[in-house]
């Protein structure tokens, strides 16, 4: 899986979570660019990946995070890409 | 799997969605239509907060059902579940308020009457109590006696939630079972350990339900769920960790499914009636064209046994209360054939209180079994294997519940159970015998036909009206029929058991239950009559409702009588009717005119108030032998 595909993956995620069309994924967005993106919305957005790649991220992957690049990263590796 | 899954996918949903606020004035039911599709959890938020964007915290004007505050009571984090509860409650046109403790404060919420939570005013209060902070003070090291003291404590210390709860709102009280989330200790045989944090939630569970039928309590069952789903579907660890939360937000819409679904018993919103296609549905193979012998139902193949077990489900569900009913594109000689000749048929014609075997539309059809039985066409659920006549139906009557049940047989049962359609918080005699009442229907209309004139028809049903004051026994009926009587019903005023409780104490009012009796039969309780004193000479009728199949028995002139004796005992001189219109009264428009009142106003929206003076009020004399319990 390419991270173009990814990224476009996680655009509708991302649309469907805030309910916004707007929202331009880059690798350095991370929650405090994104009105509404709290502890509860980063649940729902790796909840969403997870069912989407079949994959389930552990406590330390999940603790990792800072950013979108960072999410794309933990997916590729998972799904065997990369 | 805690999805969704009898729902129907919707294609262009996200279309759909942001085309909602286009239109205001349709916007509630074309909301409530998407929320009967197979939401995920991100569209289910996504659909509440679109709602929310155009309604905000007031009901649509247009909303036909009484709107609910529930407050949530809780120990962990909620705050993920409020919109799928709201939406579950969109499913079934209810507005849902939510009020949610601060965070671990139930108990001071409670106690303190200064508290938001006693602001908010809630009319339904559900406690979720979760299973980490309810077995706090297990541990594997206590004895017997130590772990029994410490259960009876967390046992006693949530009868004591209830009792305060009901003294302070009067409202229904629903209890959520923990979840079963604590690794075992000793395995297979984790009984035996007196400390066992898992033993002590499954005993906890076992106890609260007792404990909630003497109450009046309602259990929300996520146990049975977890047993169901699997626990790992409802609970991630790592969520615990993170966010307190006990329920993953992924289990959210199966979750809110089942508050509304208590929510929407306790207004009398549960479906009633199951609709079954015939060929492919309760047996394999298409009877026109197979006949009879050529049938798959039975012993011998997979398939034919999956067949028997769908229709003994159907079976169980009609003893349990609910109607059945057929409806089938065939020839009715046809059709009927395997009921009365096919040896491995469970149901049989008798069990089915309308048959409807014909060429016409199954829309047209669904409308006429409605009618037939006197029951709301949004009360039919209508099971069948052809995806055209599914979707042909839910287009044509969007109210009816049509569940995606596949084309495998030996799924159908489980997916109508998933699916909670027929919600019930108890069983009531009338609920039991529902069945053999329609057999006595048919009897009736039988006796109708052979006789000449309505007079001696009336005489020949021998009737007897037995009545009683409101009591705890007849309790779950009475509220039942206030819930969901709605079209021989003067004023449509919704009560809850706990507003009957407060009737039945009340010395200047009085609340009547009907049961009428005829050669045929019981027909159970078929009326309820409230009265309250206003003033000193009048007695207002806040209620009057009546079952439909009574009608043009004489049941109506004879409830005068009684309610015209139980005035007077009051003290009253008049009696005063109101009437007030819905969308479904019509029929009881001119209800108190006919009985010999004098309407004294009309309003401009079609209601209309009556007087019958009591002391030059005559008794109708009638067939019906009144009786009181």
């Amino acid at each position: 899986m390419s991270e173009t595909e990814i990224y476009a993956a996680l655009g509708e995620i991302f649309r469907d979570v805030f309910l916004k069309d707007d929202i331009e994924l880059r690798p350095e967005l991370s929650a405090k660019d994104v009105a509404g993106w709290d502890s509860f919305k980063q649940i729902d957005i790796i909840l969403a990946v997870e069912e989407k790649y079949r994959i389930k991220l552990n406590t330390r992957e999940l603790d990792s995070l800072n950013n979108v690049g960072d999410l794309v990263r933990v997916i590729t590796a998972k799904t065997g890409g990369g | 799997m805690t999805a969704l899954y009898w729902l129907p996918e919707i294609e262009d949903w996200r279309a759909r969605l942001r085309g909602l606020d286009n239109n205001r004035d349709a916007a509630w039911d074309a909301a409530s239509a998407l929320a009967n599709s197979r939401l995920d959890f991100i569209r289910t938020n996504a659909l509440d907060q679109m709602v929310s964007r155009i309604f905000g915290d007031s009901p649509p004007k247009t909303l036909a059902t009484k709107p609910i505050r529930l407050a949530l009571l809780g120990s962990s984090t909620m705050a993920h579940l409020h919109p799928a509860i709201r939406v579950a409650g969109l499913r079934r046109g209810l507005w849902i308020s939510i009020y949610e403790n601060d965070y671990g404060q139930y108990w001071q919420e409670l106690t303190d009457s200064s508290s938001s939570l006693h602001e908010f005013k809630p009319n339904a209060v559900l406690f979720a109590l979760d299973p980490h902070h309810l077995a706090a003070g297990i541990g594997a090291s206590l004895d017997r006696a130590e772990a029994d003291r410490s259960f009876d404590e967390v046992r006693d210390r949530i009868r004591e939630c209830w009792r305060l709860t009901r003294e302070t709102f009067r409202c229904p009280i629903m209890h959520q079972l923990p979840l079963p989330l604590h690794p075992g200790l000793l395995g297979n045989n984790e009984h035996r350990l007196p400390g066992s944090r898992q033993d002590f939630i499954m005993r906890l569970n076992h106890a609260l339900r007792e404990l909630a039928d003497g109450e009046g309590v309602d259990i929300l069952a996520l146990d049975t769920r977890a047993a169901i789903d699997g626990l790992k579907a409802w609970h991630d660890p790592a969520l615990w960790h993170r966010a307190k939360q006990e329920i993953s937000p992924a289990a959210a819409p199966m979750y809110g499914e089942l508050v509304a679904r208590l929510l929407a018993a306790k207004q009398g919103r549960s479906a009633k009636c199951l609709v079954l296609d015939l060929d492919n549905t309760l047996w394999g193979g298409v009877v026109g064209d197979d006949g009879l012998e050529g049938l798959v139902i039975g012993q011998g193949s997979a398939l034919g046994e999956a067949f028997v077990a769908f229709q003994e489900y159907a079976r169980e569900l009609s003893r349990r209360g609910v109607i059945l009913a057929v409806c089938s594109k065939n020839d009715e000689a046809n059709a009927i054939e395997p009921f009365e000749k096919h040896p491995e048929m469970v149901l049989k014609r008798h069990d089915i209180a309308s048959f409807v075997a014909n060429w016409s539309d199954k829309a047209s059809n669904l409308r006429a079994i409605a009618e037939e039985l006197n029951i709301g066409v949004d009360s039919l659920v209508f099971v069948d294997d052809n995806p055209f006549e599914r979707s042909l139906v839910r287009r044509e009557l969007p109210m009816v519940a049509v569940p995606e049940v596949g084309d495998d047989p030996a799924t159908f049962a489980q997916t109508l159970a998933d699916a909670g359609y027929f919600e019930g918080l108890a069983v009531t005699e009338e609920d039991r015998a529902r069945n053999e009442q329609y057999q006595g229907n048919r009897k009736r209309e039988r006796l109708k036909a052979s006789v000449t004139d309505i007079d001696s028809y009336l005489r020949s049903l021998e009737m007897e009206l037995i009545w009683r004051p409101f009591d705890k026994v007849g309790l779950q009926r009475t509220v039942q029929l206030i819930n969901k009587t709605n079209q021989f019903n003067l004023t449509t005023r919704r009560y809850t058991a706990e507003d009957v409780l407060t009737i039945m104490e009340d010395s200047r009012a009085f609340g009547l239950q009907l049961r009428l009796l005829d050669r045929f039969g019981d027909n159970g309780i078929i009326a309820i009559v409230i009265g309250k004193m206003n003033g000193d000479e009048d007695l207002l009728i806040d209620t009057w409702l009546m079952s439909c199949r009574v009608l043009g028995r004489q049941v109506e002139p004879t409830t005068l009588n009684l309610v015209a004796d139980s005035a007077k005992r009051l003290g009253a001189r008049r009696l005063i009717g109101e009437y007030l219109p819905t969308k479904k009264n019509g029929m009881v428009k001119d209800h108190y005119a006919k009985l010999g009142f004098n309407v004294i106003e009309t309003g401009p929206d079609g209601s209309n108030r009556a007087i019958l003076d009591l002391p030059t009020f005559a008794p109708a004399s009638t067939f019906i032998t009144v009786t009181e319990a």
